[in-house]
């Protein structure tokens, strides 16, 4: 979707930890994204390497780690885990589930020098 | 949050002014948004090009410790053989943050007026501002107020403010949604009256602003009879996030063959939760139930 903007606000972050914890450099960052949040990776990818020249991340290795996506199946009352919005209950069956997770959009944690 | 993507013009709002409100989104972002704007733009030459001296740099440069250069393109010469003073900085934040922030502070503002403020969201073409302004007319002497969310052009403020409503126009550039900042300049321009209903106009597009809370009550996703049965289920994220839909120009069904019952089951799959009124603007039919679910929102915050 807005993966310009999304890499916007990574780098704000960063420069805002550079200034409290006074790092020079991002050797890694690793990055949690869910299954429904709608991220497009790659173009994640290629704005950040875009967005991050000049800042004290140019150049770090990017991880993106993938959380999965849950719903309540309003038929079984189970939490399940769905790899699609589309995805019926893996319980039951029912069509009747509501997202509960998985639209998370973090960093983790980053390495830096 | 400056939510650009893939521009270097920024949000104005009615047009001028508010250049002076965003030199803080632009402190941060937009001075280096408007640099990163020509690479984006360019990248066919631009991005190889560097990209070439990249991954020289880096063979050079760091050939000798490897371990986080998962995708080719790790820190360029920056370590130092030998001494090894990485560390860890655990941050566990969310990305948007900083438009939540602007968000909850927006919302802030809207409980201590008692306000109700609902974000409309739609492709664009689904009727959204000419259910507005028939929203502003059989509302009468209500207190209310307009944000208009459009790339370009004054248009939709003008058409509401012919209505009488007070109303902010904010052209994203070429942004693709509203983000809280942004809202909340707006709502500074409007001083919103205690009790008042906010309406959001959102920039047409079913899929950027169901990431973006403004602070708003709800999410309202409008779709036209015209745009066929399946669109929630191609554009889950909105139609997941909104609590109420508006199935507009019902009136058109019969000569489009549309299936409104087919729309609401599908609505209902994505988002069991959902609310679905079936409402023309143009014929009125169904606007009853929408100003009746506007009150009660707007009675829900009143505080005792």
């Amino acid at each position: 979707m807005h993966e310009m903007s999304l890499a916007e606000g990574i780098r704000q972050i960063i420069d805002t930890q550079a200034a409290a914890h006074g790092f020079a450099r991002v050797t890694t960052l690793r990055l949690e994204i869910g299954r429904f949040a709608g991220v497009e990776k790659p173009a994640l990818e290629f704005a950040l390497d875009v967005v991050l020249r000049g800042s004290s991340a140019e150049g770090a290795g990017v991880e993106m780690i993938d959380l999965p996506g849950r719903a309540l199946c309003y038929d079984c009352g189970e939490v399940v885990e769905i790899a699609d919005r589309l995805d019926p209950c893996p319980l039951c069956g029912s069509g009747k589930i509501m997202p509960q997770g998985g639209d998370e959009m973090r960093i983790k944690d980053m390495e830096v020098i | 949050m400056c939510t650009v993507c893939g521009c270097s013009s920024g949000p104005k709002i009615d047009g001028q002014t508010h250049a002076h409100s965003h030199a803080h989104t632009h402190e941060h972002s937009h001075g280096d948004l408007t640099h990163a704007h020509p690479h984006a733009h360019n990248h066919s030459h631009d991005h190889d090009h560097t990209h070439g001296d990249h991954d020289h740099a880096h063979s050079h440069g760091s050939d000798h410790d490897h371990d986080h250069h998962h995708y080719g393109q790790g820190a360029a010469g920056v370590s130092v053989p030998g001494l090894s003073q990485a560390r860890l900085i655990q941050i566990e934040t969310d990305i948007l943050s900083k438009n939540n922030a602007y968000a909850a502070s927006n919302r802030r503002v809207l409980a201590a007026l008692d306000a109700f403020a609902v974000n409309l969201v739609s492709s664009p073409g689904s009727g959204k501002t000419t259910l507005l302004c028939r929203t502003i007319e059989a509302l009468g002497d209500q207190p209310l107020a307009v944000i208009e969310g459009d790339q370009q052009t004054s248009n939709d403020a003008d058409r509401i403010r012919a209505t009488g409503a007070r109303a902010v126009q904010v052209n994203t550039g070429k942004g693709c949604h509203l983000d809280g900042h942004m809202v909340g300049h707006a709502m500074d321009d409007l001083r919103l009256a205690p009790q008042s209903l906010l309406f959001i106009e959102n920039v047409g597009n079913l899929v950027c602003p169901a990431a973006f809370d403004l602070g708003e009550d709800a999410k309202v996703a409008i779709l036209s009879v015209t745009e066929g049965e399946d669109k929630p289920l191609k554009y889950p994220d909105m139609f997941t996030a909104a609590k109420l839909a508006i199935l507009n120009k019902i009136d058109l069904a019969p000569h489009c063959d549309a299936d409104l019952d087919a729309y609401e089951a599908n609505l209902k799959r994505i988002n069991p939760n959902i609310t679905v009124l079936r409402v023309s603007a143009r014929t009125g039919e169904g606007m009853g139930a929408w100003l009746d679910w506007l009150r009660a929102g707007l009675a829900s915050k009143a505080r005792p």
